[in-house]
């Protein structure tokens, strides 16, 4: 049989949870393979010399190697060659968008479906999970550096570098500014997508190489950069996030009803506001919500909104669903579950009753021009075309900035024009010597699996500085 | 988890607690708030510190019983964990020396502005406090505030003890009598509302510390967006202080008021569990 014949360019399809029941929980919505699925999936990679895919992971997973090791049933060989690379496979496995990486760049997207790497990374990292003491005699045998480093926020990229950092020998402390570790994967992420028994899981895989971690700690506040330097810490890296939320800014944007996103899901996911009054944060989604934007983040609020009880929830986007940022599989996910998606609308203004609570929107049409600086087409309003819709609650969903606290707090740490650290990309170093930046705080909103690339182009630095006779 | 040194129940409904944080502590100045959470279950609500202890390593927060959460605070004893006490958050109240001020503090509010008295003094201005009670039997902390202060004036409401009528009276008459260099305002939101009215018209700067419903604390949720002369501010990481004439107040207040259903069923709920 000569390789062509034997291509099988149809993926296997991962079960999931029907629209119609999982709009009533928040339970994780895709199930996951099973092991006959795993391995037909995984026996569809024809193991190229020069494997494509290999050049769209960020942290260099042996893609290749672990599909293989699945196909021949050896699944501990499959999560050593993910451990290696990547500290969070359970995580990566559900969030990373594949389809503009790894997945995008495996040689059989171009005739058919390329390999669904991300759901068997999920599947061997889940297995690894119920099956704990599979790799564990592999601890390395790493000689303590006696070198502090501090590592600020524990989200994809402060996990990253603890856990690159701490496998080569150093002390490594993280310092978490909620109750919770996590960062958005906790806060931000619903449930029903990533499951936070998942996120607890991973984050105690980095706690188990040595990694501490101090709740409560808003660096900036309890301490300030300079003083971990100034307290025996050799270096530090910052990876908070961009946590603050931005606002549409128009009139009637502060009345009551009117959420971030941010808000929106943290009070869902970090404060399970969704089993009030058992927890004793309270939200209020109404019969109709309105969420503004066309990321993943609209998506995550739109789904927890009908979770939540709501009857309509529209996602109201200026342009058309082509430019959307959100992942093609959210949307249809959010779809599927009766989210509607009125595009080419553009909010001017919300309208409150004497309470002060949001009751309706002012909205107007758009068109779509000449592509703008993204690329994407630009949206025009249509003169005259504005038209008020009746809502109940608002959560403009429109992106995220740095979290000003660090910044202000700390001398001779240089910003672009738009908040972020200026970090050199190859290293994450900053203009401040001994401390480094990766994640959000340095790129503004981007994705997981990028921040974790940063941080470990960034924990390289950090130990090759530590290594060094300046360090 | 974040012990409880001691605790005291300074009058009906408000007590006291001091915590161990040493780290907090070391940090602490006049008019910044802790984030406190009791039990997985709870809810993070924003606490201003009322006073600290370096070489004990303790804060010191009052609150006053009002809703679950802060009922269920109460129910706690010295020796009992907080589940998690973050801070300090927002930035300390502007300190220098002004020349006169007056520090006016509303029922519980008297713990926090007692920082700032001291501080205010301290920096060399001559501080006469202003505290106002519905009745008697809430007055706490006379001798505290009086330490402080180089006058003390007592208000309640109902004319049980000293003065009869509101803080903003006397507060009326010092600015008329002249020399008061800055006003201090700390106290439900209708009471700093009021005294910023109050002291508007002589043009006397007046500093209020701004309580809306936060969850983080740390400028990532923006649900504490009050408006502060046309502009949107987050009180948790630009505040808790701003000037008071410039402070959007029914904003404020609807804002304050957005849960007020929810409240009602979560104490329902938990008055009811507790009795059975």
């Amino acid at each position: 049989m000569s390789e062509k014949q034997k291509l099988n360019l149809n993926r296997v399809s991962m079960p999931k949870q029907k629209p119609e029941a999982r709009v009533h929980n928040f339970s994780e919505v895709a199930l996951g393979y099973t092991q006959e699925q795993a391995r037909e999936e995984a026996s569809r990679c024809i193991q190229c010399k020069n494997p494509k895919c290999m050049e769209g992971c960020p942290v260099g997973i042996d893609i290749p190697g672990f599909i293989k090791a699945i196909a021949e049933d050896d699944l501990p060989r499959a999560a050593r060659i993910l451990k290696d690379k990547n500290s969070l496979p359970g995580i990566c496995g559900r969030v990373c968008p594949q389809e503009t990486q790894c997945e995008m760049t495996c040689v059989l997207a171009k005739k058919g479906s390329p390999i669904a790497i991300g759901r068997l990374e999920r599947y061997v990292a889940d297995w690894e999970q119920s099956h704990p003491k599979a790799i564990e005699q592999r601890k390395e045998n790493v000689k303590p550096s006696s070198k502090k480093v501090a590592v600020i926020g524990s989200g994809p990229a402060g996990l990253t570098c603890a856990a690159d950092l701490a496998k080569l020998g150093h002390e490594v402390t993280i310092m978490e500014a909620l109750h919770v570790t996590g960062g958005v994967l906790t806060y931000g992420i619903p449930e029903f997508r990533l499951p936070k028994e998942i996120v607890r899981r991973e984050v105690n895989y980095v706690a188990s190489l040595g990694v501490k971690i101090k709740l409560d700690n808003v660096i900036g506040k309890i301490s300030t950069v300079d003083e971990l330097l100034q307290n025996g810490y050799d270096a530090v890296f910052l990876a908070p996030g961009a946590g603050a939320p931005m606002f549409l800014n128009i009139p009637g944007e502060n009345l009551s009803g009117v959420y971030s996103a941010n808000e929106f899901l943290t009070r869902t996911n970090l404060m399970k506001a969704y089993l009030f009054p058992q927890y004793d944060t309270p939200i209020q989604v109404g019969q109709r919500v309105a969420v503004f934007g066309g990321g993943n983040v609209a998506m995550d609020a739109s789904r927890c909104a009908l979770r939540l009880g709501a009857k309509e929830v529209y996602i109201i986007y200026r342009r058309s669903e082509v430019e959307m940022p959100a992942r093609a599989e959210e949307r249809e996910n959010a779809k599927e579950e009766g989210v509607i998606f009125k595009l080419l609308s553009n909010p001017k203004r919300f309208i409150g009753n004497e309470q002060g609570r949001v009751t309706s929107v002012e909205l107007y049409e758009m068109e779509l021009g000449e592509p703008d600086e993204s690329g994407r087409r630009r949206p025009i309003p249509r003169p005259g075309s504005e038209f008020i819709m009746d809502i109940d609650i608002a959560i403009p969903a429109l992106g995220t900035k740095p979290n000003p606290i660090i910044p202000s707090s700390t001398a001779g740490l240089e910003l672009t024009k738009w908040g972020t650290v200026k970090t050199d990309e190859a290293t994450g170093r900053t203009s401040k010597a001994r401390v480094w930046c990766g994640g959000d705080m340095a790129t503004g909103s981007a994705t997981v699996i990028s921040a974790m690339g940063a941080a470990r182009r960034a924990a390289n630095d950090i130990h090759a500085f530590l290594t060094s006779r300046e360090g | 988890m974040y012990q409880i040194l001691a605790r005291e129940d300074l009058s009906t409904g408000i007590h006291l607690f001091r915590i161990k944080a040493p780290e907090v502590a070391r940090k602490a100045r006049p008019g910044q708030f802790v984030i406190v959470r009791n039990g997985e279950e709870g809810e993070r609500i924003p606490l201003t510190i009322a006073d600290w202890n370096t070489e004990e390593g303790s804060v010191t927060i009052v609150f006053m019983e009002v809703g679950t959460t802060s009922k269920k605070l109460a129910r706690l004893k010295t020796g009992d964990y907080l589940t998690n006490f973050v801070g300090p958050l927002g930035q300390p109240t502007e300190i220098e020396k002004f020349g006169t001020v007056v520090c006016v503090a509303g029922g519980f509010a008297i713990a926090t502005i007692v920082p700032i008295a001291r501080a205010m003094k301290k920096a060399g201005n001559k501080v006469i406090s202003i505290m106002g009670f519905r009745t008697k039997d809430l007055v706490f902390w006379e001798d505290r505030l009086g330490s402080v202060s180089d006058d003390l004036i007592i208000t309640t409401d109902d004319g049980s003890y000293k003065r009869k009528g509101l803080v903003t009276e006397p507060l009326k008459e010092l600015l008329q009598d002249g020399g008061v260099n800055r006003v201090i305002a700390i106290g439900p939101t209708i009471m700093m509302k009021f005294c910023s009215l109050t002291s508007k018209p002589f043009g006397i700067k007046t500093i209020v510390s701004l309580n809306p419903i936060m969850v983080d604390g740390t400028g990532m949720c923006g649900c504490c967006r009050v408006i502060v002369g046309n502009e949107t501010k987050f009180a948790c990481v630009d505040g808790p202080d701003f000037d008071g004439h410039e402070v959007d107040w029914d904003l404020l207040i609807n804002r304050q008021r957005t849960y007020l259903k929810e409240e009602k069923q979560s104490l329902e709920l938990w008055e009811k569990s507790i009795s059975s």
